[in-house]
This record gives structure tokens, sequence and C-alpha cells, in this order.
């Protein structure tokens, strides 16, 4: 089998306010199930052990995590090439537990948007609050970006992280590199 | 343009980021129904000027469905609530109550 | 004649000579000059025409509300019209252009309409061009065409970019001003979130001009002291060059901010458009001074009595070295004493007053020698293309002129009207003042917030407060209102002190003189730039426009670029005087945002170009697009409608595709087909609910085609399911429907079934899926190996896992072109390369890729329907020849009772069939089918119409489905189908299966 591929094969952009890059493939696994039940925070935290997040937040660390995604839904992360593996291992944990666990890795695309600027530049096309005093580690935010969803967290101070559509990914990245463009930083964080 | 808050999630964002559904809280008339019932289900919405009790979806967000009870003319929100009941909460109807005396909708007051 | 002053420029860096250019001419600024202020030192008085007569015009004002200098600027891909010259900072290398006029400025053809103008009064648009009728199209609309507008419009994209920023501040103030500043530092210091937008690049509005102190420090001083110490506060953002363009619900402002327009070459976007939600808002807007209505008030030179200060105080510009002061208040003397220290000259003061005793600031003028003239008005404005004198009369008389003085310029002051746009944008409501002769806002009716709570509170002039004291009073009390509205609380501290004038109250004048005739009141303009004048207004009283509302439309009065910030209080006051009733009865008219005119560009922000709008694109995309693609929009997707070779036409293309594909082996990006997983113990009930057909007695490794209708019987999406277990399926939707259609499904979960244990998942854009069509397909399946592909191993309408040339897929035989056929999904990482190895294994087999376009014709010729083709939100399944779909054992399903309503089940309602036209041409698309008779309005009946139409290079014939009334009884009937150009399309009514009826070709 071929090497699996991004959207973008890694497009990136660094001649603006801040840097935009798209990352490597990333391993996805939507978690439908109420996420109040033991077996399935178990198994949301499969790849990082420890407490569920709670409604709007995440935990996560380099390539593993679990993103609060709705009351019956999470997001677990973990390295592309895991996926089955991790997808069995939750399998394992739900147990006759009702739930629908599927590898979405493929099905998005993800960017990072470092630099001073950063907050600026999403905050040019989220209707979300970044100033840092409001928009801190550990928020994970489902929100619109421009026309299309999207879902930012704080990776790292100056260091947001963008997950979209796979099929959008092209739009995306060209909405980051217009909001980035030299000479528009706003100056206000 | 408004701002709601979304009880399922928490989030307090624009109206952007939701999309209304029509009025709240019909009820489904199926097969076996009378052509009076259906004629209702299907097609009789209220158009009040005043308080209102509609369906939002956070669709760019948790992606659920809720309702609002809103004030048509002066756009004041009472307040939200999940989709998965028959009825508003009774507090939220004390509190309409309490901002707009004698207020009446279908056959809530 | 006007020029630049030794002393005062405020503003300026005299250091930094400035060029630009003005109707061909080049003149020199300085920087920190406008353009208004840079034309006026260059002696450059008249600026534009006017719309209506093309009268000569200069300019009146210093800020946004200036109504006639307006001016083409830029050329090429930055050209915009309509740039008011008074707003408009100059750079070097600026170009500019007045408008409306032919040929030159100086000399204008058009101005002949002035001689007209009484063949022009209000309302003549209704009146001249109604009769004869004939006129209209070769006489009266060329005429309108080439008068409308002011500008010209670009002829070039816009060449610069623009942006939005979505911000958040718990109190926003609108309005850098005095009260702006100081109601931000009180609120500030309460630790809220303040921002506050000034729209000039300069802070202290007005009270950097016209003076005063502060705790005995000059208001200069204190404006500087509270910028720098704002500036230092954490919490507190400043912005200037941004205006607050809208106030909207629930605390939603608009600024519009202005980054490049003074600095043309630098990078970065040209406006910023500032998407604000705050906690409240605060409108320091300040006010406008009202002109005053004379014979003659818009010949170059006259101007507002504060704009003269404007120029000589911050610019150093003396409009005119003798200037008459003309008032009916004490703030025109400020001009008079202004000019004086300039070193300019004040020949009189008319006062329509009868008694200015009490104003120091009248005393102050006669103290420095200045002829106060009280009780007197303007009779006449001497000169043409700029001011030569005035004829003086008494303001209580008729215009007997008393004396006649020579000067350059004439300074007017009317009063002032309170800014109060912002307030009244989302519902605030206003008080007639009447002292003060001016509308305010009305703390007890502000606009309303998310809860309820009153969101705007106004301060200073903009809350009709216009002396210095009563501002900065204002400004803290507004702050502490605010304050408290937002949860803040601020301590007790004094307010700042300033020196109190002492007045003398205005006198409200809204016609000079009070009993000025009809030659007068017709060359006393309301609005310069619409030309509407006093005699406009009263005519159209008299002809019983009685609303504000009406008479605006019926004479254009504030329907200008300006909306009437200079007219709107001076027109509907002659309005009410007219009508003999108060003005507060008169009201106002609207005022909507923006407060001044915002650029298309900032509006649309960063949607445009590549951005416009999102475009969604297969893993294949960038193949299709090196090999020829043919693009066509689905929904957002992108998809090939043709692969299109070198040399060839975009048909030919598309019939080689179908050839191809019947004849040896085509391949089809299907990966824009929604995928829906459908998991829990109840989804097989679920399932039953959506579809028409019965989906739970599917079995785990089988497909079946299914159909979906809405509440209202109608059909809105089809597709093959697939049952993966016991409890999990597999929903493929239509490209465009797979957002829809999950969002369907979840809807009915969350609010109507929320007890049922299902769960979905949109798995669309995890795969990418490849339709490998044709007789050689199983061949091409075969060498690259890895699953048994047979028919014994994989039967039609079955699915199975495997690996196919070293790709994990899953595999769907299903068929929708009525060949041999396999729907291959691998993950979407890996579908580049997998279309390409099918490409590279399919080499010998004659593989080719096809588009939608292939793809319909080969539906159409097997009598497929397309959803959004025989469909159109009207037709139910039935229509279609698919009761087979529709499960008759279930109790319920979605649609099912609006299908039993008496209309649905009308025997006389259209349905589907094929049609073959007689001459084998191809039926227009959409055409409709005529039988015999008339309906009630004398037009033939219809009895179809065309659903699908197309050249079938299988059959060589035009084919084509349509929906016929009683169409299945009518088989072999020929029907007609009226065409374009007289010609008429005969079709033969036949089975819509044109191809294979027995299914043998894909069931091998």
């Amino acid at each position: 089998m071929s090497d699996p591929v991004t959207a973008l094969n890694g497009a990136t952009f660094n001649a603006g306010i801040a840097s935009v890059a798209e990352v490597p493939l990333q391993g996805m696994i939507t978690l439908r199930g109420d996420l109040s039940a033991a077996a399935i925070q178990k198994a949301a935290t499969v790849t990082i052990p420890g407490d569920m997040p709670t409604a709007g937040r995440a935990r996560i660390e380099g390539e593993n995590g679990v993103a609060w995604m709705s009351p019956d839904e999470a997001l677990v992360l973990c390295p592309y090439a895991d996926v089955s593996a991790v997808l069995e291992k939750m399998q394992k944990t739900l147990g006759n537990s009702r739930a629908l666990a599927v590898d979405v890795s493929d099905a998005r695309a993800s960017f990072r948007i470092s630099g001073p600027h950063a907050r600026e530049v999403l905050a040019k096309l989220c209707p979300v609050d970044l100033s840092p005093a409001v928009f801190t580690s550990g928020m994970f935010r489902r929100t619109r970006m421009a026309q299309v969803p999207a879902a930012i967290w704080l990776s790292d101070t100056d260091c947001l992280q963008v997950i979209s559509f796979r099929s959008q990914a092209q739009y995306v990245f060209d909405l980051l590199v217009v909001a980035a463009q030299p000479g528009s930083s706003v100056d206000l964080y | 343009m408004l701002i709601l808050t979304c009880p399922v999630c928490g989030v307090t964002a624009e109206e952007t980021e939701f999309h209304g559904g029509g009025e709240a809280h019909l009820k489904r008339h199926g097969p076996g129904s009378s052509d009076e019932n259906f004629e209702e289900y299907l097609f009789m919405r209220e158009n009040p000027r005043g308080v209102h009790f509609e369906r939002w979806r956070h669709v760019y967000g948790c992606g659920k469905w809720f309702h609002a009870a809103r004030c048509t003319t002066t756009l004041e929100v009472f307040g939200t609530y999940p989709a998965q009941t028959y009825e508003p909460p009774k507090d939220l109807l004390a509190k309409i109550s309490k901002k707009r005396p004698g207020w009446a909708w279908r056959d809530l007051a | 004649m006007s020029t630049r002053l030794n002393s005062g420029g405020r503003l300026l860096d005299k250091a930094r000579p400035v060029p630009f250019s003005f109707n061909g001419n080049t003149f020199s600024g300085f920087a920190g000059d406008t353009l208004a202020s840079a034309l006026l030192a260059n002696d450059q008085l008249l600026v534009g025409r006017s719309f209506k007569y093309h009268r000569p015009r200069g300019v009146v004002a210093s800020g946004v509300e200036e109504p006639n200098g307006l001016v083409n600027m830029g050329e090429g891909a930055s050209f915009e019209p309509n740039q008011r010259i008074t707003t408009t900072e100059l750079f070097d290398g600026l170009k500019a252009e007045s408008q409306n006029h032919w040929p030159s400025l100086e000399f204008d053809v058009g101005a002949i309409n002035s001689k007209l103008a009484r063949f022009l009064p209000a309302g003549f648009y209704y009146k001249m061009f109604m009769y004869p009728r004939a006129f209209w199209k070769h006489v009266y609309e060329p005429f309108i065409r080439q008068s409308a507008g002011l500008g010209k419009a670009p002829t070039e994209t816009d060449g610069d970019s623009y942006e939005h920023f979505y911000h958040f501040c718990d109190l926003l103030i609108i309005g850098g001003g005095v009260a702006g500043l100081q109601a931000a530092r009180t609120a500030a210091k309460s630790g809220a979130r303040v921002t506050v937008l000034e729209q000039t690049a300069h802070w202290g509005g007005r009270a950097v001009v016209d003076g005063g102190a502060v705790d005995g420090q000059p208001v200069t001083e204190y404006v500087d002291g509270l910028v720098a110490e704002l500036g230092a506060m954490e919490n507190v953002t400043l912005r200037t060059r941004t205006m607050g363009a809208g106030v909207y619900d629930h605390g939603y402002v608009l600024g519009y901010e202005n980054l490049r327009d003074h600095t043309p070459d630098a990078p970065g976007p040209r406006h910023r458009l500032w998407r604000i939600r705050a906690g409240h808002v605060i409108t320091a807007t300040g006010a406008i001074e009202r002109p005053l209505s004379f014979a003659g008030n818009d010949v170059p030179g006259v101007l507002l009595a504060s704009a003269i200060r404007d120029y000589a105080v911050n610019y150093g510009v003396s409009v005119g070295k003798r200037t008459v002061v003309v008032t009916n208040n004490d703030d025109g003397y400020r001009t008079a004493l202004a000019l004086l220290e300039a070193g300019q000259s004040v020949p009189a003061i008319l006062d329509a007053r009868d008694d200015v005793e009490g104003s120091s600031l009248a005393r102050r003028a006669s103290d420095s020698g200045i002829t106060v003239i009280p009780g007197h008005a303007v009779a006449k404005v001497k000169g043409g293309k700029r001011v030569e004198g005035v004829s003086v009369c008494r303001q209580n008389g008729s215009g007997d002129v008393v004396q006649e003085i020579a000067c350059e310029a004439i300074a007017m002051s009317g009063g002032w009207s309170p800014v109060v746009h912002l307030w009244s944008h989302c519902g605030g409501k206003l008080t007639w003042d009447a002292e003060q002769a001016c509308f305010r806002p009305d703390p007890e009716r502000a606009p309303t917030g998310d809860a309820g709570q009153s969101f705007v509170t106004v301060a200073g002039a903009a809350n009709g407060n216009f002396e210095l004291a009563d501002i900065l009073e204002d400004a803290d009390a507004a702050a502490r209102t605010a304050a408290k509205a937002i949860g803040h609380t601020i301590r007790k501290s004094k307010s700042p002190k300033a020196e109190r004038e002492e007045v003398a109250p205005l006198a409200p004048v809204w016609l000079m003189p009070a009993n000025a005739g009809i030659e007068l009141r017709s060359k006393a303009w309301l609005d310069y730039q619409n030309d509407v004048k006093v005699s406009d207004i009263q005519l159209a009283a008299q002809e019983g426009f009685e609303s504000v509302e009406h008479a605006k439309r019926y004479t254009t009065l504030g329907m200008a670029t300006d909306q009437g910030k200079l007219s709107n209080i001076n027109g509907l006051a002659i309005l009410s005087d007219a009508l003999d009733r108060p003005i507060p009865q008169t009201g106002t008219t609207t005022f909507r945002p923006p407060y001044t005119p915002i650029s298309m560009g900032a509006i649309g922000g960063e949607a445009r170009g590549d951005v416009f709008q999102p475009l969604r694109r297969t893993p294949m995309h960038d193949w299709h697009d090196d090999h020829g693609a043919d693009w066509e929009p689905v929904g957002h997707w992108r998809r090939p409608y043709a692969f299109v070779r070198d040399g060839e036409r975009v048909k030919d293309a598309v019939y080689r595709e179908v050839s191809n594909t019947r004849e040896n082996l085509g391949l089809l990006d299907a990966s824009t087909l929604g995928k829906l997983i459908v998991k829990g113990p109840d989804a097989p009930k679920f399932l039953d609910m959506m579809y028409t057909n019965m989906m739970s007695t599917l079995k785990p490794g089988k497909c079946r085609y299914g159909l979906m209708c809405s509440e209202n019987g109608f059909l809105i999406d089809d597709g093959v399911v697939a049952r993966i277990d016991e409890d999990t399926f597999l929903c493929h939707t239509t490209t465009g429907g797979a957002e829809r259609i999950h969002q369907h499904m979840e809807e009915w979960l969350q609010t109507e079934w929320w007890d049922w244990q299902v769960y979905v998942a949109n798995v669309t854009e995890q795969y990418a899926q490849v339709a490998v069509v044709g007789p050689n397909a199983r061949k091409v399946l075969e060498k690259l190996g890895g699953m048994d592909v047979s028919k014994e191993a994989l039967g039609f309408m079955e699915w199975a896992d495997g690996e196919i040339g070293g790709f994990k897929a899953r595999v769907y035989r299903i068929s929708f072109s009525g060949e041999l056929s396999y729907e291959i999904a691998v993950d979407a990482g890996h579908g580049l390369a997998f279309w390409e190895a099918l490409m590279d294994a399919g080499k010998e087999f004659g593989v080719m890729p096809y588009g939608t376009e292939c793809l319909h014709i080969m539906r159409a010729e097997k009598g497929f329907i397309m959803i959004g083709d025989e469909t159109d939100g009207t037709v139910i399944p039935q229509d279609l020849g698919l009761s087979w779909a529709i499960s008759k054992k279930k109790e319920d399903f979605l649609g099912k009772r609006a299908q039993e309503r008496r209309h649905m089940a009308d025997p006389k309602r259209w349905k589907l069939v094929g049609l073959e036209t007689l001459s084998g041409a191809v039926i227009p698309d959409g055409a409709y089918a005529i039988g015999s008779g008339k309906n009630a309005n004398g037009q033939k009946n219809v009895i179809g119409r065309v659903t699908s139409t197309y050249y079938s290079p299988t059959l060589d014939m035009g084919i084509a489905m349509g929906l016929v009334l009683e169409g299945p009884d009518r088989m072999g009937e020929v029907i007609e189908f009226p065409g374009t150009e007289g010609a008429t399309f005969k079709a033969r009514i036949v089975d819509p299966v044109f191809y294979d009826r027995e299914g043998e070709k894909q069931n091998v």
C-alpha cells in the first residue's frame, strides 16, 4: 500500500504575520456515546489516561488526546499509524456499551498557526473571543471559520491548531494565508 | 444579530453559529391521523408579536438542537433549554410571566 | 481668495510638503492635510457640481457631513468614486477628479438645468416623464441614465484586499472626542475591558479646536493626558481611523477601520471591518452644525462656521480674508474670534437674535472690535463661483436689503444637532429639545439587548450637551451608568471642572429672513448634494406629502450619499412650518446604518477571489485538473463534467466517455457521495422510518437502493444502503445530500425519537470512492488482485471488505450505469494512489476516466432517476414509478401520511415516462408538452414537462425523461414540446428504460 498523504501535502506559508502549516496525518476517532457513562469515558481517554475533559475542553499532549465535542461525542487523538490498534482497544473497553467508534483520520485536515499574531489571524475568521485572557490553554472550541466549520485549540503559547474537513483544506489554508498576509497585524493582543 | 447560549454545550455565540428551525413543541401526527390534525402538524404555525418558542440548532458547534423562548418584537431571549422535552421548563415560564404579564402562546400562558 | 496662513495648523507637519493632483493640475499641501484643506490652501474653492442643476459647489464642512466635496479618487484597480475630500487624508501622489461636470468643472453644460430650475421642481421625475408614453424608451430613459449618479463607476476589479476582525469588549465607546475619552478613563478604572473608536486620525474631537480649560489646564493638554493615560492601560483598546458604522441587536457593532487609504503603497488590507460584540455601548458621537437657509447659501465660500474654524486652527487655512459670520447662537462667535486670532478680518457678525446681551462670547467679540448686528440676517449672497459679498436684511422681515457687505467667505451657524444615528440604529428613540432646537436621545427609550436591558448610553454633545463643562460631567455620568450595566463598580471621584461661558439662548431659525418670498426661498438650499431647496419641501407639503418619509422620497431630501447629515433637521422644520404643526409631531426619518458609506470590499472581507466561497475537493482533485477536467459545481464540490483531451470539444469527450465505459472500462470519482454510518440496536427501526423501503430486513453483506421522503411526502434523497452488521448500516446519499441528510437524521433522533438507541456519524470524507465500470471492470480488479470479486463471491447488490492491489478496501457491487460495476472505497489518504493504480492497471483494458455528464447519460439510458432532475421538491416517489420501493407493510415512515393526502393520490398527477423524439433530435431541457384546449388565461394547456434530456451516443438518438399527465397509460402516443424560435419537438411516450431492460449487463 502507498504512503497515505494529507490533503495539501504539508503546505506551509511563512511570509506573513504568522506561520501557517498543514499538520502531518493525525489519528482521529469519533466516539459517540453517553459521556457520563464510565465505560465510555474510559474508552474516550484510552490514549491519554485521566479524567474526561468537561464541556468545551480537551486534554491533548503531542499526538494523543481527547476532546469533548458534545454530551454524546468525543474526539480521540492518537498517532495515525495506531488508529486500528486504538480502535480495537476502545471496542474492548466499550464492551456492550451503546456506542459508535469510527476512524475519521482521513476525513480531516489540521493546521498549525504560530507566532505572536497567531490569535489575530484566527480572530479575523472566527466569531470567538480569542484574547489571551479569555481563550486559554485547555479550551477546545468548535466554531465557524469564515464559511466552514472548524475546531480550534491552543496547543502552545502563540500556537493555535485548527481541524477542518479534508475537502475544505485548500479553502481553509487559503483563508489563513489571506488572514496572515503581510502588513495585516491588528496589534491588539 | 442575536447572541444565544446553547444549553447543551454552554457556549454563548453569535447567531451565525446557529441555525433557526422554526416553531418548537410541534406534535407529530403520522399515519392514521385525521386530515385536520395532519394539517395542523404540517402547516399551521404561530406567528406572534411577542413571546415565541422556537427551535435552534448549534450547527457550527456541538450540533445539537435546542429550544429558545424569545420576544419577536424586542428580540429579548428569555431562556434556552434542551429539545428533549414536550414543554418549556416551569421556571422559564415564570420568568416570562414576570417580564410579560398576560402573555399567551398556544396553550401556554 | 482662500489661502494658507502663516499661523495655525496644529495637525500639519509643515516640514513635509505633499504633492497631489486635482483635475490634472498639480498642487502641494502638507502632511496632516485633508484633501479639502489642501485644496482650500491652493485657492481651489470650487470642488464639484451639484447633482440636478449642476450648480458650482464648494466645501461646506470639515468632516463626514460634507455634501459637496465628492471626487473620483485614484485610477485603475484603485479607482473609487464619491470619496469625501474632507475625510481624505492627503498623501504623496494622490490623484482626484471632481464629479458631475462636462466638459469641465469651470464650464459645465449641465448648468443650463439651473436656468430650467422652475421646470424641475420637487417630484419632477414623476411629473415629467409620464407622457407621451413613446418618449420613455428613446428620450427620457437615456436622459435619466446619462444624468444618474455622481461619480464614475470603476472599470477594473478592485485591486485591494479587505478583512474582518471579531472583537469582544465589556464597553465600547464610539467617538474619541473629549466626551468619549473622559468616559473611557472613568469606566476603565473599574477594570472593565474598554474599546474606544475614533473615526478620524486624531483624538479630541471639537474640544481641541474650540478651546477652553479643564481644571486650569488648556483642553488640548487635558486631552493629550487622557490619551496617554488610556494608552497605558492594559484593559483599554484605542483605535483611530475607525468609525462606528452601525449598532445592531444584542450589542453587535460594526467598526470600519481605514488602514491604507492614506498610505496606499503599504502592504496589507485597505479596510478592516470590526465585528464587535460589546456588553454596553457609549455613543459619544458629538454633534453636527446646521447650515442656515438663506438665498445663495450654496455659493462656494459659504461654509459652516465650525468648518471655517477647523480649517484655520487645524490646517492653518483661511477660506477668505474677509469673513462675515451669520448665526442664531453663541457658537458662531467662536469662529469670529478664531479668525481674528489668525489675523483675518470679520467685517460683521449677523445675529438673527434680537438680544445677545447675556452672551459672554458676544461681549468678547464686541470688545475685540467686531461689529455685531443683532436681529439681522443674510438676504442674499452675492457672487456665482465664489462669494463676493452679502446683502443684509432684518431677520423678521421679508428681505429688504438694509446694507451690503463685501466679503470672501460666509460662516454660518444654525445651531447644533446631536449625532443620534448610532443611538437610533437599534431602536433608541428621540425627544425634542425645544430650547436648543434639536432632537436628542431619550434615555427612557434606549435600545435593548439580549436580556431586555438598555445597552446604549449617550455622552457629551451627542446627548445635547454643547458646553465643555456639561460634556465632561455627562461623560462621567455615562461611564457610571455603563459600568453599572455591565456589573462593574466605579469608586466615587470628582469630575474635572471646565470653565463655563455665559450663554444667550439660541433662537430657532429655519428660514432667513423669516418671511422670505419665493424668489429667495427657491435659492435657499437644504440638501446641497441632491439640490433640494426650501421651496421644494414647501411644494411637497402643498401637494400632500405630509409624512416626513414621503416628503423625503418625493423631494429626495436626505437621500444623497451624506444621508442628510446637514439637511434633515432643517428640512423637517420647514415641512412642519408648512404644515403648521410642531416639529416633534413631524418626527425624523429613520436613521439606518452605516453612519457614513463603507466600502463594499470591507463588507465582503476576505471572501473574494480564491476564497469567495469554499470549494470542496476530493483526494483526486488535482489529478483531474491535470487531465483535462471540465469542472462542474455540485453543491460546494467541484466534479469533472468530462475529461477533455487536446483538440476535443467537451461534448465529444462526453460521448467518448460513454462509449468507452459501455464497451471497455471507465473510472468515476464517486468520493463526493455521502456516507453515513448508522449504528445501534434501534438502527433498523430508525432506517425503516427514514426510508420508504423496508431496511430492517436487509441482510448483512447486502445492499439495497432506498428512497427518503420529507414529512410532506416529497422525495428528498436516494442512495444505496449497505448493512454492515446486525446493528450497523452504511447509508449512501447524493453528493449534495451528505450534510443535509446527516442533519435530517440527527434532527429526528434529537427532537422526536430521543429515546431510540442510534448513533449517526458522517464519514463521507474518510473515504475516496471510485466507481470501476464497464465490461472490463472485473478484469482490472482481478489484475490488481487481493480479493475475490467474482460473481459467485460478490454478487450484484452485495458488498465485501478486503484488499485490492494492496489497498484496504470496501467494495460494493452496485451500478448506476447498467454496466458491470464496483464502487470501491479506500481511506482518503490513499485515494489518489488507488486511482492511479487503477488507471495504470486498466491501460490494457482501455480504461478512461469519466465525468458527471457521462454518468448522467448512462443513468438516463437506464431510466434511473436523479434527485434534482426528476425531483424538484414537489415530486413523490409514486410519480416516478418507484412504488416498488415503498413498503406497504410498514405502519409508518416519514412521508407516509402525507402521501395519503387526496392531492398526492390524485390519478391526474403527472407521472414519469421515457420520451423518444421522432426526428432523433434532443428536446430542450425543461420543455413543456402542450395538450388540446386552453386554460382560463387563454394559454395552451400543458400536459407535462421534460426532466432530463440527452443525446444518447449508445442509441444515437435524443432520449428524455419527463413527467406527463396519465403518461404511463399513454405508451406509444406522440406529444408535442414547443421549443424556442418556433421549433416543435414531437416525441413518443415510451418506457423510461432505453437500454438493457433485462439488466443483463450489470448482473454478470
